[in-house]
């Protein structure tokens, strides 16, 4: 089993409970579909072949109607049982009152804008697509949206949760396996619902706060003088329009934040991953890569999609 | 009593289906093609209400083969987003409001008026109406999708994803005015049904015997009746959003879009319901001849449909967890849905005991129900799990929820609806089914169900969300889809198979006779295909099993006038007969206020004036309809 995207791998203690309400059902459930069968199949051999001529049958019901009582009590006592259980597992994923971490993420078409909350103001980014979680810690995401309803959905970690304009709903992570995992928009959000996907990096203390430190920063020296001309043409053209990248002109918060792309793993929000190739391919048309994408075809030259590509790679 | 001296009770005829000249003369329609167009006959009207709705079935189902074959293979090219987006649209919207919920009203068109014993459905010039306006409500959606205007936002169209801003075009435009047409349609056969099972059952058939099939479609009505209202307002907000620029929906100005999903949801989940009970009816229709006795616990199965109805319009809010509403709330639609399972319990139980005390034997219609049993169980334990707030919130919106609906709803209400098909056949057609065909479209159905829908359950868990037009490689999830898409076509071929065994038994089927089943209920005391009159006389019910009980012969009642159009009228309660009723004669009205209907909701997606004017067509029709003439009670007597 893939235990990358998965209800069935809980590594939360969210996903943990749940996990355990499920095995509940299935030791309820999974009896009363076998005893279903078993009346059917009793029935099934019984039945001899007989014609259809009419010769109408009066049973006494008595013993039956003793039967039904006594199917109606299993019943009503199952559905107690997980009803109850249900009701225990809801009270545990409430968020409580403190975090150790706060995250703010608004669901855009077709991708995920993170914040990382502080009281600090100088230790608050924004990234996108990817989250970093400290092990063993309490997490807690604020969800809003920017346009339609979205749903926020790690399976390893815990159930969905919509992203709803003009609400703000929240979700508690308590993360308990170090590892990489996968979320994906749970709610149909228009054309590339499909390709709305984020990773989620549960680290250990030490990394998550060298992450933090690094996030923080604004872009890194360029190494080349083709990442310098990509970053003027970056500045001076269309890009700058939607983008920002901390430490130059490009302020706009329309799409990603590029500060650190290259510290991350996908692009597009987990259409593609990120390597040159696949960076150029998707600066050349992205329309050809996630058709419907707000992220406009703009016309390159061979040359400036090379010195692009070397500086969108550069920002580590 | 007045009536006894209109009616006289007792006199038996020969035949119930052998009456005299006059009385074909009164129930006749005009020759031809006219005679097509101006039909209000309950029985031609819910013949091609059913073969409308089954072309419905069959194109949703095809679109569903192109999704499957979509989804065969990760990163699979053969459609785009936008193709399948619109392709899964309009899956659920034909399969839900152009099929399920049609089919099953248009069996009970056909069938109720029949099972109660009386000579037409109520208000038969509605149902032509209600015919025509699904009819073409059905068309226009379809030419749009055709002309790629159909919808694109899923058949539920939540906003703000379905409102003009993330939505521009005519597409949804088009969704939402489908939906009024459809309600409408609807509307119209649940107050027909509601008259004319309470008002015009035969003499002696009270509440305590009618049958379990019209004592769903009883409650069925009533649920159309207060759930159809909640989807009409939602829908008309959307349009007045998209149309004419108000706010119901949008947060930004103080509306809210959560308001939509619990209009829509109030209907909604309903709505499942009323395509569920009368499944329900027909199993039972099943059970009782297939078992050769009286229905096991017949009054704690109608409590359990009665609770069934009420229960429905309590649960809503499970299809919004991950809303984010309050929890304890929550806690609430959690035990209501979960009460669900009581009534469907008693139910499963009691059948299985008739089958299991009564003295069966096997043909298509029972091995249907036997496929009913395996899936739909499966479906109403998954559905057990839904309600479970936390574990909804894990698989809400995956694949484990397409496998359970289909669970439900397929095996539900579209097993039940086969063995109802090969049931009734004979009555509709006066020709039997073929076994053979039948058990193999069976087979060849179930186990291509469950090949296409178990693996999904599983799907689900490890993480596949619906309503994706393609899936990366790597998760797990490559061979589950292929292995779902193979079972699919399977399912395409025994739907074949049906259609195949259709059209070779309407030429060659073995001649059926009254009642080839020996079932118990009315609809069986006429000859197959019925006359246009139903009944001879008016057959009086002495018990629930009326053609079972010891006597020769059902007594019947006379004295209905034959010279002109006339039912009886019996007591809601306990049908003791109360009055004749003069029904209306065909006409062409009802087609005709169906075209303005029809230009009035279209003209009214290009333009709101549409709303205005398109009603002057529409008061000139209904004028021409409720015009007074002398021959509308159909009183040949006195026009000869």
């Amino acid at each position: 089993m893939n235990a990358l995207q998965s209800a069935l791998a809980p590594a939360a203690d969210q996903a943990q409970a749940i996990d355990g309400i499920w095995h509940l059902m299935l030791w309820i459930c999974v009896p009363m579909y076998v005893l279903v069968l078993i009346g059917m199949a009793v029935v099934i051999l019984r039945m001899r072949r007989v014609a259809p001529e009419f010769t109408p049958a009066t049973p006494s019901d008595t013993q039956i109607s003793r039967g039904l009582t006594l199917w109606v009590i299993v019943i009503v006592a199952g559905l107690i049982v997980l009803t109850l259980g249900s009701f225990f597992v809801d009270r545990r994923l409430i968020p409580g009152a403190q975090a150790d971490v706060n995250i703010r993420i608004t669901a855009q078409q077709w991708w995920w804008r993170v914040e990382y909350v502080s009281a600090d103001a100088s230790q608050r980014f924004m990234t996108a697509n990817e989250l970093h979680l400290p092990l063993g810690k309490t997490v807690h995401i604020d969800l809003m949206s920017g346009d339609v309803i979205h749903s926020f959905w790690v399976p390893n970690l815990s159930g969905k949760r919509d992203l709803i304009p003009g609400r703000t709903n929240t979700i508690e992570l308590t993360p308990r396996q170090l590892g990489t995992f996968r979320g994906q928009c749970a709610e149909f959000c228009g054309l590339q619902h499909a390709k709305m996907a984020m990773l989620v990096f549960v680290d250990n203390e030490n990394d998550f706060k060298a992450w933090w430190q690094r996030q923080v920063q604004a872009r890194n020296e360029l190494p080349s003088d083709v990442a310098k001309q990509g970053e003027q043409l970056f500045v001076s053209s269309t890009c700058a329009m939607c983008h920002t990248v901390r430490g130059t002109t490009a302020g706009s918060l329309a799409g990603p934040d590029l500060t650190h792309l290259a510290s991350r793993h996908t692009l597009a929000a987990g259409a593609l991953p990120l390597n040159a190739g696949s960076l150029a391919a998707w600066l050349a048309d992205p329309q050809q890569q996630k058709p419907g994408t707000n992220m406009p075809t703009i016309d390159l030259e061979p040359d400036q999609l090379n010195a692009l590509v070397a500086y969108l790679l550069s920002l580590k | 009593m007045s009536i006894e001296q209109t009616v006289n009770a007792n006199v038996k005829p020969q035949t119930f289906s052998d009456g005299s000249p006059m009385l074909a003369s009164t129930w006749s329609d005009a020759p031809g093609f006219w005679g097509w167009l101006t039909t209000i006959d309950h029985k031609r009207i819910g013949k091609r209400y059913i073969a409308t709705a089954f072309v419905f079935f069959v194109l949703g189902g095809l679109l569903a083969l192109a999704m499957r074959t979509q989804l065969i293979k990760p990163e699979n090219g053969l459609m785009g987003p936008d193709r399948y987006n619109q392709l899964f649209s309009m899956h659920g919207t034909s399969m839900m409001f152009l099929f399920a919920v049609p089919i099953m009203e248009a069996v009970a068109v056909y069938i109720v008026p029949l099972m109660v014993g009386t000579r037409n459905i109520a208000f038969p010039r509605l149902n032509a109406f209600s015919y025509w306006v699904y009819l073409f409500g059905g068309v226009m959606i379809w030419i749009a999708f055709a002309m790629n205007v159909g919808p694109e936002a899923g058949w539920f169209s939540y906003v703000p994803l379905a409102s003009s801003d993330f939505s521009p075009g005519k597409r949804t435009d088009f969704w939402a005015q489908m939906i009024t047409f459809t309600e409408v349609s609807a509307l119209a056969i649940a107050v027909e049904l509601v008259a004319t099972i309470l008002k015009t059952r035969a003499p002696g058939m009270t509440l305590a015997r009618m049958p379990l099939f019209v004592w769903s479609m009883l409650v069925t009505s009533f649920m159309v009746i207060f759930a159809m209202p909640a989807v009409m307002l939602s829908s008309s907000f959307l349009i007045a959003d998209r149309l004419v620029g108000t706010h119901f929906y949008n947060a930004a100005e103080g509306g809210d879009a959560l308001l939509w999903q619990h209009l829509f949801w109030f209907f909604g989940h309903p709505e499942v319901y009323i395509i569920f009970l009368p499944a329900l009816g027909m199993v039972s229709s099943i059970v009782e001849t297939f078992s050769r006795r009286p229905i096991f616990a017949r009054t704690a199965m109608t409590l359990a449909l009665i609770a069934t109805g009420f229960f429905a319009f309590g649960l809503w809010v499970h299809h919004m967890f991950a809303t984010g509403l309050p929890a304890l709330g929550n806690s609430f639609y959690t035990a209501a849905s979960m009460v669900i399972a009581i009534p469907s319990g008693v139910q499963i139980f009691a059948w299985i005991a008739t089958i299991g005390s009564g003295r069966p034997y096997f043909a298509t219609p029972l091995l249907f129900v036997f496929g009913f049993f395996a899936i739909f169980v499966l479906g109403g334990l998954t559905g057990v799990m839904l309600a479970s707030v936390p574990l909804d919130l894990q698989v809400h919106d995956t694949y484990f929820v397409v496998a359970h609906f289909h669970y439900v709803l397929i095996g539900g209400a579209v097993f039940p609806l086969f063995g109802a098909f090969y049931y009734w056949f004979p009555k509709f057609t006066g020709r039997m089914l073929d076994e053979t065909l039948g058990k193999w479209n069976f087979w060849l159905f179930f186990v291509g169900f469950n090949v296409t829908f178990f693996p999904m359950h599983y799907l689900g868990l490890i993480g596949m969300p619906r309503r994706v037009y393609t899936y990366p490689t790597g998760l797990g999830w490559d061979i589950w889809n292929l292995i779902a898409t193979l079972g699919g076509y399977v399912i395409g071929v025994s739907v074949l198979i049906f259609i195949v065994n259709v059209v070779r038994s309407l030429r060659n089927g073995a001649l059926a006779g009254d009642n080839p089943w020996h079932a118990p209920s009315l609809e069986w005391a006429t000859s197959s295909p019925p006359p246009s009159y139903n009944f001879a006389a008016i057959p009086c019910v002495e018990s629930a099993v009326p053609l079972w009980s010891s006597r020769e012969e059902l007594p019947a009642l006379s004295g209905v006038r034959e010279d002109r159009r006339e039912i009886l009228l019996t007591r809601a309660t306990d049908a003791e007969p109360q009055i004749t009723w003069g029904m209306p004669a065909p006409s062409i009205w009802p087609l005709v206020s169906s075209f303005a209907v029809t230009l009035l909701f279209i003209w009214s997606i290009f333009d709101s004036w549409g709303v205005i004017w398109g009603t002057l067509p529409l008061a000139v029709a209904l004028t021409g309809w409720f015009w007074p003439r002398k021959d509308d009670r159909g009183l040949k007597s006195e026009k000869e």
